[in-house]
């Protein structure tokens, strides 16, 4: 278990001073102009070293995206572009991070936008978070204020931050959705390449990052990239921020150390599943687009990238969302499709017309109403949205639908021939 | 989401008051030369606070206007995002998650709830026009479901009681408090923190 001495975000759970004195007593803003003399390069081989990936789920690593960034800045500025639009469900820790320790995030924008050399960065708070981003407003209105960020700053490098509200659209999370919202326009996802670090923002080299990633940049810089890389195992470093809901005693957020074996983390801290681990059905690990796993699963998993892709799933936020044998998967798992459905920006086919279309048979499925060969019509219509659409929205509309195929098919046949028995009986 | 059984009147014109124009200006130097565009979905959101809460059709065209776009890009944006009521709604607009955090945890129950005490249909607004009821996707704050959101606040960790109580006071004029419902402070635990407790830290 992580000891305490090694957890970044002290005050997670708001019980002490959020804002600058409070941060400065918990160590923010230490010194901060000795880590930027570090200079560019050595501050990005060193993120690289604590082998930090996204936090935001697609958990590619950071130090690399950084490093595809232009090494001269030329006649385009370039952008550091904080993604605080969190709406994965099951996902509630960025909102921690912003809300409770937001001069980490501040700093860690210094820092990072130093790095990749960016005098401007904005950060895209999703709308819904209005008190959420009062709060993270007047911390960056401190650092205004005591001249830590802004022009002529005591660190000497100008940098403005600029918050910039969303206003309801998950796809607005996808990197390039994001910059076009930000831009002015409706979210929806462009073509890569050209990749952000090439034309993102105005057409100007951008790196877009998660809030928990630019969060964790001070402290890995002032205790090293090794410090960091010690925690979790090879390739899977460092500590997470978890958010834990549904059938548990204590639903909570909390940092951990990456890798942890899931059951420890759900006995641990969110006091056990609801009725005791045998009363588990199973967990959906990483947020809702990510494919459920049985319990046989989850007894051995350990919560990290390799490990859960293993088990194909995937880490994608660490929102862990556990359901017990109440549950009623079928029903949980409709509930996803017509979140798809609804988020669909609509640009590709696939998409636009599969997550719609999945969602009404699945629907059906789930009162029963259908043919067993439908499950495999569906099985294989996931198939033909997977992978072929712009963004990611696809293969998420896709993955909790196979998951459950994969894992609950008994439970849809079930239905399928209760419902046959009832209409033969009549 | 107008009030039930009645239509809308789109109001003649708009325009900011002094204060919001001000804010307004604010806003849009956040943005580089030329990148004025950027501001649409924060003016857009100004507009709406300043006008019941919903986006008059003058007032997408007044800010259309000051960015210099063409209205039809102004309508495309007001239309995407979900935040933007194009309709009058409620003066308190009480939206449920029903995704699948709260789904577990009893989000049926809060707007089971919210139906009998409002005596409305999930996007119907009450006779009154006083409350709105919407199901929403993920509000972001799973741990501390079932959760609703009422104007800019959050109330978590619900039950009905709990609900019922937050709309009668609501109802009575008050201003319940924000947050989790149940006693704790935030997203720790309940029956407190299992970490950063430790003497050395």
């Amino acid at each position: 278990m992580l000891h305490d001495r090694d957890r970044i975000f002290t005050n997670l759970y708001g019980l002490k001073d959020p804002f600058l004195a409070g941060a400065r007593a918990r160590g923010d803003w230490d010194d901060t102009k000795a880590l930027l003399a570090m200079g560019r390069e050595a501050i990005v081989e060193e993120v690289k070293k604590s082998g930090l990936r996204g936090r935001g789920g697609a958990g590619f690593s950071t130090g690399m995206k950084w490093s595809f960034m232009p090494k001269e800045i030329g006649e385009r500025p370039h952008y550091l572009v904080i993604n605080a639009d969190e709406g994965e469900p099951g996902t509630c820790k960025d909102r921690e991070i912003m809300r409770h320790d937001p001069h980490k995030l501040i700093e860690g924008a210094l820092l990072s936008g130093f790095a990749i050399g960016a005098h401007v960065a904005y950060i895209y708070i999703r709308g819904e978070f209005y008190r959420e981003t009062e709060a993270f407003q007047r911390a960056v209105d401190e650092a205004y204020e005591a001249n830590l960020i802004g022009r002529n700053n005591v660190h000497g490098w100008d940098f403005d931050l600029y918050v910039h509200r969303g206003m309801g659209a998950y796809i607005c999370g996808e990197e390039t959705a994001l910059i076009e919202s930000l831009e002015g326009k409706k979210g929806q996802p462009r073509l890569k390449p050209p990749f952000p670090a090439n034309c993102g923002l105005y057409g100007s080299p951008t790196t877009v990052n998660n809030v928990e990633s630019i969060a964790v940049v001070p402290d890995i810089l002032r205790r090293g990239g090794a410090w960091f890389a010690s925690i979790g195992r090879p390739n899977n470093t460092g500590t997470k921020i978890y958010a834990i809901s549904g059938h548990v005693e204590a639903p909570c957020v909390v940092e951990e150390a990456m890798s942890i074996p899931l059951k420890d983390l759900i006995e641990r801290h969110a006091g056990g599943v609801r009725g005791g681990w045998d009363n588990l059905l199973g967990v959906i690990p990483g947020g809702s687009s990510v494919p459920v796993i049985p319990k046989s699963v989850c007894t051995s998993v350990l919560m990290d990238f390799d490990s859960l892709r293993e088990a194909k799933s995937s880490l994608g936020t660490a929102a862990v969302i556990v359901m017990d044998r109440s549950t009623d998967i079928v029903r949980a798992v409709t509930r996803l499709a017509r979140f798809y459905a609804h988020e669909s920006c609509g640009q590709c086919t696939p998409c636009r017309e599969g997550s719609g279309w999945m969602y009404r048979v699945l629907s059906r499925l789930a009162r029963g109403d259908g043919r067993i060969g439908e499950i495999d019509m569906l099985e294989d219509v996931t198939r033909q949205v997977e992978g072929h659409t712009i963004c990611a929205l696809g293969d998420a509309a896709a993955w909790p639908i196979q998951g459950l195929i994969r894992h609950f098919r008994p439970e849809l046949e079930a239905r399928v021939q209760a419902r046959r028995h009832i209409q033969a009986a009549q | 989401m107008s009030p039930k059984g009645q239509d809308f009147v789109q109001p003649e014109s708009f325009e900011f008051t002094p204060e919001n124009r001000a804010r307004a200006d604010a806003i849009l130097a956040r943005y580089p030369e030329g990148r004025q565009r950027s501001a649409v979905m924060p003016l857009l959101d100004l507009a709406q606070r300043q006008h019941d809460g919903w986006l008059s059709r003058a007032a997408m065209d007044y800010v259309a206007g000051m960015l210099g776009m063409p209205p039809i890009r102004v309508y495309e944006v007001a239309s995407f995002y979900t935040m933007y009521n194009r309709r009058p709604v409620g003066r308190h607009h009480v939206q449920v998650c029903t995704n699948i955090s709260c789904l577990l945890r009893g989000a049926d129950e809060v707007i089971g709830c919210c139906k009998d005490k409002l005596g409305v249909e999930v996007g119907e607004t009450t006779e009154d026009g006083r409350f709105t009821l919407s199901e929403v996707e993920c509000l972001g704050a799973c741990t501390n479901a079932p959760m609703m959101q009422i104007g800019d606040d959050y109330y978590e960790d619900l039950d009905a009681e709990s609900t019922g109580r937050i709309l009668d006071a609501l109802a009575g004029g008050e201003t319940p408090t924000p947050g989790p419902q149940n006693g704790r402070r935030a997203a720790e635990p309940i029956g407190g923190p299992t970490t950063l407790v430790e003497e050395d830290s």
